[in-house]
């Protein structure tokens, strides 16, 4: 009898061995006469025990991890092929991995089930069933079906989809165009990466339902030039999609027409700005539009165009399969749906945690994370990427909900979660947002592009302790010209991480604690 | 086949006359196939795309990944994010300028290896991250990163 194992094959499980650990499973089980078939699968996102090696038994997945090579032997002597959990990387069953288990996968429903790129697979798990009900509506019953799920932009502004939708169907235009912003650049963000490599089907669906919605007929998908694995597996899913009907001049003889294009980023992080990245689709220097117009009305190439984040537009095939309902009975508040967390940096069990809105960081931080991976007390966790807050202990009891959070003044942009233990010197971090900042600036607006320059500066004169009070009074100042006078997010939200690590850690600049001032 | 004379095969791929909006690609291929876009390629792109060589030259330079001076053997990135400084990636730097004998954005003594930065390569959960050339290594000690640098060195 044939022994399935599965070993993921996404970009995490190779940067940690996989590719090693399949060879090395695959030469003991020749040696040994046990006949096995690897499957390749993506990654369920449990990436502190990466890679996850999974038997197939008849009872279910049995997962085992993380594996090294040199476990390999081992495992084998225990039978890990028959289902055999007397091994000591024995989980038991994948599913019922309380990390797992206590989950709400809707987006990475599939995610580390299937083989990312055998459509077959895509379709026995409920694949391509939301494009087949799109062809049967109206664009305009696709939009309200999508403004009625409730689904905001995942990519950090939570911008209603429905209402961008709407905007792009009613405008007028020969040509319109669907883009995918996946220049996911932040710190502590990696469940972009994670559609892309272990379920690229669903974005290309989303995409594809997108297109039917406003009228557009091409689609761009800009991938940062950091994720090589990614933009490879994109660009086999549409070339499968293509041929199989999915994408091209007739989709699915619906008499409607949607090309897709991947284009590969250059290492800018200002490029994740949307309308920096239209500009760079059109082969310019990655330099912020000043807005309006909206990119709704005049975006690629002055044409109207949806632009979304990669979880945006995978949300949208569920949502046109199960109906709006079904998505808006998930979550908290205005903030519907689930939240892909990802649980990054000094965490114990780092991973993806996709969950309705409403669960507490603290739940997040030790239910999940099991506190820290140095075992030492969290100091602060900084949610939203490199221009989040930090949040000291104090506000970890916050439900994760977008109006919740702006009102701590924090924001929880593509929910990214980055640990910090108590060896974290704060001034050093916000002295970094400053430098991260300069380097990134596309230098259009002069708050950005002088203000971050003489933030480090003045942080650094802090740290050394010189002239401190003025200086501080000096920080707080540039911070009030970078929030009120950039022309977008990256000077406009550099100031949330210095803040934020001023006022809750004023011991880390030299400043008195008890002393704090409002933001 | 002199340098001129393969920036011209690469530009060629682009069939004739490609638009603006063919620039990143066309700057891609050229780095993949040469390892780096030289300053002499920059008049035939603008005259292939139908730029000035200033509009070329300031997409080239606006973004980090491209270079325009040929790589080391061997490149090492190390992320500087904060997911992976706050997983000791400070001190995987210093052990890597010391094994290397050179600092961030500059080579090796031996010219074999260069040092350069890098702002998150999405591995956050399994930090600290680094890549060699282009494959990416998550939860990197230095004793790994000195096996990982081993077998780098046996490979150029």
């Amino acid at each position: 009898m044939t022994v399935r194992i599965y070993i993921p094959g996404d970009s995490a499980a190779l940067a940690l061995g996989a590719h090693d650990v399949a060879r090395a499973i695959a030469g003991e089980a020749a040696q040994r006469g046990i006949d096995v078939e690897i499957v390749r699968n993506g990654t369920r996102g449990l990436l502190y025990l990466e890679p996850l090696v999974e038997v197939e038994t008849p009872a279910g997945r049995i997962g085992f991890g993380p594996v090294d090579v040199s476990d390999v032997k081992a495992l084998f002597d225990a039978g890990f092929y028959a289902g055999g959990c007397s091994h000591p990387l024995a989980h038991g069953m994948v599913e019922q991995i309380p990390y797992l288990a206590r989950q709400t996968r809707l987006t990475f429903a599939r995610s580390g089930i299937t083989d990312p790129l055998s459509l077959a697979d895509y379709e026995a798990h409920g694949g391509y069933r939301g494009l087949r009900n799109a062809i049967g509506m109206t664009p305009a019953e696709i939009v309200a079906t999508v403004t009625a799920s409730g689904l905001r932009g995942r990519g950090g502004a939570a911008f209603p989809t429905g209402i961008k939708w709407n905007t792009v169907l009613r405008a007028p235009g020969p040509e319109k165009y669907i883009v995918c912003n996946a220049d996911e650049g932040d710190s502590g963000t990696f469940a972009d990466r994670i559609v892309m490599e272990s379920d690229p089907f669903v974005l290309v669906e989303g995409m594809t339902i997108a297109g039917m919605a406003v009228g557009a007929t091409r689609g761009f998908i800009y991938v940062r030039s950091e994720y090589p694995h990614s933009i490879d597996a994109l660009n086999h899913a549409i070339g499968i999609a293509r041929l199989r009907g999915y994408l091209g001049a007739n989709v699915l003889g619906s008499g409607r027409t949607f090309e897709l294009e991947v284009r590969k980023g250059a290492g800018a992080y200002i490029c994740g700005e949307e309308t920096a990245l239209l500009e760079s689709i059109e082969g310019k220097r990655g330099v912020v539009r000043a807005k309006p117009p909206l990119p709704a009305l005049a975006g690629l190439f002055g044409r109207p165009t949806v632009i979304n984040n990669v979880l945006s537009l995978a949300a949208v095939p569920l949502i046109l399969d199960q109906g709006a309902q079904f998505y808006q009975d998930f979550g908290m508040g205005r903030s519907r749906g689930t939240l892909p967390v990802q649980l990054a940096g000094n965490i114990k069990n780092g991973g993806l945690i996709e969950l309705a809105f409403g669960v507490t960081l603290r739940e997040i931080l030790y239910d999940f994370g099991g506190g820290s991976a140095s075992g030492r007390p969290i100091k602060a966790v900084q949610v939203g990427g490199p221009l989040g807050a930090y949040l000291p202990e104090a506000q970890w009891d916050t439900p994760l909900d977008y109006e919740a959070f702006a009102s701590l003044w924090a924001v929880l942009g593509h929910g990214g979660i980055v640990v910090h233990d108590d060896r974290a010197d704060m001034a050093k971090l916000a002295r970094y947002a400053m430098e991260f900042c300069a380097i990134e600036s596309c230098g259009k607006c002069t708050p950005c592009r002088i203000g971050a320059t003489r933030g480090v500066e003045v942080i650094d004169k802090i740290r050394e302790g010189s002239d401190r009070p003025r200086q501080v009074i000096l920080l707080r100042s540039l911070c009030d010209t970078m929030l009120n006078g950039s022309l977008c997010a990256m000077g406009g939200m550099t100031p949330y991480p210095v803040l934020s690590a001023l006022n809750h850690f004023p011991q880390d600049f030299g400043q008195v604690a008890g002393n704090e001032r409002a933001a | 086949m002199n340098h001129a004379e393969r920036i011209r095969d690469i530009l060629d791929l682009f069939g004739p006359g490609p638009g603006q909006d063919q620039l990143l690609p066309v700057l891609h291929a050229l780095q993949d196939q040469l390892g780096y876009v030289p300053p002499e390629s920059v008049d035939l792109i603008a005259q292939a795309v139908n730029l000035s060589r200033a509009e070329v030259h300031g997409v080239v330079t606006f973004y980090h990944f491209f270079r325009t001076t040929p790589p080391a053997r061997c490149t090492v990135q190390i992320c500087r994010a904060e997911s992976c400084q706050s997983m000791g990636s400070d001190a995987l730097l210093a052990h890597a300028e010391a094994r290397l004998g050179c600092g961030l954005h500059s080579h090796s003594l031996d010219g074999a290896f260069a040092l350069e930065p890098v702002y998150c390569l999405g591995q956050c959960a399994t930090s600290p991250t680094i890549m060699i050339n282009n494959a990416v290594h998550a939860r990197v000690t230095p004793a790994r990163f000195d096996a990982l640098l081993a077998s780098a060195t046996e490979a150029i």
